[in-house]
């Protein structure tokens, strides 16, 4: 999950085999299709706040709020939101740091959610998302949207926008890059030697 | 008792010769010496030949303290360390400030038999610095006491150390002052310097030392007194003790193995093994130690061997009792510390370990030349043996040993007290 | 990190995280109405204090709570401390319960180093990884309050390094003092001492900062003052001769606050005496960051508890 959607935004170094998925062409047209969606299914955008779950989907969010509003006219509130501390693996690893949480101006309460991030795998960030979420107030509705869903979910988690659905084995890596962090767009799956 | 042979012993290091002992004495020195039918022998080449060790300041904790030490295991240590006599401080439980407790202590040690113990009798009533206690009696007791301090505390009030002084001047004996003015080191626990600041600990300025012995040194001038100044730890004290001396004031002074080798750097982990009154100080004072010693402004290495059983010592740095084990790893010490860098040789070490403690008491059957007649009080040492400190392998009861774990060199490899075998490779020899 | 004992337990990168680390926390629970992270739940902190503070127990009784760690207060009144039991077994005993943390106040300078010594030899005996957090020891250190002060001055100041900090009053006595300095020195502050020669350790000019005797010299460049509790029965010790001529000498008053820049800021660690160390107009002006330092308190102890107890074991 987490280390799964982290790309280094290098070259693949020696035993390591990258393969292009999407380009900065489509990664263009999936947020304008999903913020089509968004507009559609929650009729015209209004009380919209994307929540971004960093880092990377923090730069969704902003980017399908500027689609959402370039295609309806209403800007949604964008905010993000850092479910670290929800997390149900942290005594796994050494502590990690934590990444910002922002909550749009006049906050959660009775508006519709949609949370984003970049890759769905387990669904466990996801649901530690919600658990912040509901932290934070009561929103009329959840949804989810995500540039790849991989596939290999531990919970009964869906989303309700999915950019590309990307078939992987467990070992193989999704790399995410987005101009705002590294440079330039694009996905790829990664596959070290031998798996 | 059986005749004893020690063959090919080198003494003072010099060229190896066969000592044979008759009698508790030495009866005959030189080459292809024979033993009578009977006759112990050791076999010595390799090792050094030194007079017994005498040391001036030890703890044995007995009556009182007997959780931590008592006569008879801290006897068992002195054999070990190579000690043929030891002077027994006074802070015991009743204080030893009265002729039945000092003789008591010797009764003791000469029942254990493993080393001659010399109880250090009390200069005030109780330790509490206020009142003489009855050194004449002490010194007349079967007990003989040769030597009155209160360490642990300072003879603080100048008029009482005075009297002390030239009360005792009339009895032949010392007064050993453990020098601190109290007042300035108030709920000190470190030597007051960068370590201290940093650890937050109350600092035990060097002057508190420097400036009682100052003092001490014009009362011995003017009472005509012999003064001895217990674990001398500042190098500012050197330079009064030198200046004392050449002036001609009957001033001895000691210093321990833990002030020649150990520094308060030791002390960042809080842990209490290092806590001691007075308190380990900087490199440039364990320097000046080691230098005043092999010059002779220090007369002699006590250890101040103060066995403390866990419970005093496994706590906070402040609630911890300060003193640390010290009879099984002098003469380590003292070889790691002047040996090894060449300010001492074997005759150095005789003289700050056996010669100089028991000319300062007057004992004179101790510290003697290693020669036909004298006293067979002998210490065998190997200087080439390497050995691992660890405390719970000590005699002592107490385990508080700041060496843990530290590769020493030199070891005893046998003691005799008056030509009896007391310890040999690390056994106790009980009679 | 295994326990927090001593700042100089953190490098600049290790403090600087768990700043951050504070801010991201504030940042978290800001403007909400359940100020709860189930960070920490099912992990056990005690609190264990052996000298009366409300303040700082009560802070990180709060920043455990808004874990969900299950906090316990033990006070030396009225348990087995009291009665005389060693600090060693209570520490083990507590250790045994499964305290996962241990946050110790104690009038000894290095208890909570020999807590940590005595919870990492006996850990196969308790049967707990417990770690150890310096509440305040003696007069030696007290980490929170110095990480709580750097949030503080990071928030007024936009940074710590490169900031000119003064630290006024008794230093001798002040484990407050010792932490700051070799926190502020690790940050990257210019720190200076302000304190009659009494009131100063001998050994203080080994430490990482300047020493000054004449505070009026010193404000008008700080970007910062932190002024120290002086307790009024040191005079007993002769460290100065009356409270009067203390806070003539030393004291923060309206004419010193005004001589500082216009930016700077005043800092306490309280409890305050008003009137001998700090004007109360002082204390209570706009530059007074005093309760924004009791607010960051439960920050910076949070985020403290976070990267002690919530990754995985070292």
């Amino acid at each position: 999950m987490a280390d799964d959607r982290r790309g280094d935004g290098g070259g693949a170094s020696s035993g390591v085999s990258d393969r292009e998925l999407l380009n900065a062409a489509d990664v263009a047209r999936i947020i304008a299709r999903i913020a089509h969606q968004i507009i559609e299914k929650t009729a015209g955008g209004e009380e919209v706040v994307l929540i971004g779950i960093p880092t990377r989907g923090t730069v969704l969010a902003r980017r399908l709020a500027a689609a959402i509003a370039e295609f309806s006219g209403t800007a949604p509130a964008v905010g993000w939101l850092d479910p670290t501390l929800y997390r149900d693996d942290l005594r796994r690893k050494p502590a990690r740091a934590l990444e910002d949480t922002e909550v749009p101006e006049g906050g959660l309460d009775d508006r519709l959610v949609v949370l984003v991030d970049d890759v769905l795998m387990s669904g466990r960030t996801v649901r530690a998302a919600l658990d912040a979420l509901a932290d934070h107030g009561r929103p009329r509705a959840v949804q989810l949207a995500v540039l790849v869903d991989r596939g290999h979910r531990e919970l009964p988690i869906r989303a309700d926008y999915v950019g590309k659905n990307v078939p992987t084995a467990r070992r193989e890596q999704i790399l995410v890059f987005l101009d705002e962090i590294d440079g330039a767009d694009g996905v790829a799956l990664r596959r070290e030697a031998g798996a | 008792m059986p005749d004893l042979l020690i063959r090919n012993a080198r003494p003072y290091g010099e060229d190896a010769v066969d000592v044979l002992i008759g009698n508790g004495v030495i009866a005959e020195i030189g080459s292809g010496l024979t033993a009578s039918d009977g006759a112990e022998t050791l076999d010595a080449a390799g090792l050094v030949l030194l007079p017994g060790f005498v040391d001036l300041h030890v703890h044995l904790r007995e009556p009182g303290g007997e959780e931590s030490e008592t006569i008879e295991t801290g006897s068992r240590a002195a054999a070990l360390g190579g000690f043929t006599a030891v002077f027994a401080m006074p802070n015991t439980n009743p204080v030893a400030d009265t002729e039945v407790v000092v003789e008591h202590v010797h009764r003791r040690g000469a029942e254990v038999g493993l080393v001659d113990v010399h109880p250090v009798g009390a200069v005030t009533v109780g330790l509490e610095g206020t009142k003489l206690a009855e050194l004449g009696s002490m010194a007349r007791s079967r007990a003989q006491v040769r030597m009155f301090s209160d360490d642990g505390r300072c003879v603080n009030d100048p008029l009482i150390m005075r009297r002390a002084l030239e009360y005792a001047s009339a009895l032949g004996v010392v007064i050993a002052q453990h020098a601190e003015d109290h007042r300035l080191t108030a709920g000190a626990q470190a030597h007051e310097g960068v370590v201290a600041s940093r650890l937050g600990l109350a600092g035990w300025p060097a002057a508190a030392e420097e400036t009682i012995v100052a003092r001490d040194c014009a009362l011995a001038r003017d009472t005509d007194a012999a003064l001895h100044v217990c674990h001398v730890s500042s190098a500012h004290t050197i330079e009064v003790l030198r200046a004392a001396k050449a002036a001609g004031i009957r001033v001895s002074a000691e210093v321990t193995p833990h002030h020649l080798l150990l520094t308060d750097a030791a002390l960042t982990s809080y842990d209490p093994v290092h806590k001691v009154n007075p308190p380990l100080r900087t490199a440039a004072d364990t320097k000046a130690m080691r230098e005043a010693l092999a010059e002779g402004v220090l007369d002699v290495v006590a250890t101040d061997h103060a066995p403390h059983a866990a419970q005093y010592k496994d706590t906070e740095w402040a609630a911890a009792r300060p003193g640390m084990l010290g009879l099984q790893t002098a003469l380590s010490v003292l070889v790691a510390a002047c040996v090894e860098p060449g300010l001492l040789d074997w005759h150095g070490v005789a003289r700050v370990l056996s010669q100089r403690p028991a000319e300062i008491t007057g004992l004179s059957d101790h510290g003697r030349p290693i020669a036909v007649g004298e006293p067979a009080n002998l210490t065998v040492i190997d200087p080439d043996a390497q050995w691992t400190v660890r405390g719970a392998a000590m005699a002592s009861i107490a385990a508080n040993t700041p060496y843990e774990g530290m590769r020493l060199p030199g070891r005893v490899v046998a003691t005799v007290l008056r030509g009896r075998v007391t310890a040999r490779d690390g056994k106790v020899h009980q009679s | 990190m295994k326990h927090l004992l001593s700042v100089t337990d953190l490098d600049a990168a290790a403090a600087t995280a768990l700043l951050d680390t504070a801010d991201r926390l504030k940042q978290a629970l800001l403007g909400r109405e359940v100020r709860k992270l189930p960070t920490l739940r099912g992990r056990t902190v005690i609190t264990m204090f052996y000298e009366d503070s409300t303040r700082t127990r009560v802070s990180f009784e709060v920043a455990g709570k808004w874990m969900s760690a299950d906090t316990v207060n033990v006070s030396a009144k009225g348990s087995s401390v009291g009665k005389g039991e060693s600090l060693r077994d209570t520490a083990l005993t507590l250790a045994a319960m499964g305290a996962d943390c241990v946050i110790v106040r104690h009038p000894a300078s290095g208890a909570a180093h020999r807590l940590a010594a005595w919870a990492d030899r006996d850990r196969a005996a308790t049967g707990t990884d417990t770690c150890i957090v310096n509440a305040g020891d003696g007069t030696h250190e007290h980490p929170t309050q110095a990480l709580l002060d750097a949030a503080t001055l990071r928030d007024r100041l936009g940074s710590v390094a490169g900031r000119r900090i003064g630290i006024v009053g008794d230093v001798l006595h002040s484990r407050v003092a010792r932490s700051n300095v070799f926190l502020l020195a690790t940050l990257g502050a210019d720190v200076v001492l302000v304190a009659p020669p009494t009131l100063l350790p001998v050994g203080v000019q080994q430490w990482p900062c300047r020493i000054s005797h004449e505070i009026d010299a010193e404000l008008s460049t700080l970007d910062a003052v932190m002024t120290l509790r002086v307790q009024a029965e040191r005079m007993r010790g002769a460290f100065f001769p009356s409270a009067r001529e203390y806070a003539i000498g030393y004291g923060l008053s309206d004419e010193r606050a005004a001589a500082l820049p216009q930016h700077a800021v005043v800092l306490h660690p309280g409890p305050m005496v008003r009137g001998m160390e700090i004007a109360p107009s002082v204390a209570d002006s706009a530059r007074s960051a005093i309760l924004a330092q009791v607010r960051n308190g439960v920050h910076v102890r949070m985020a403290v508890l976070y990267h002690l107890l919530a990754g995985a074991p070292e």
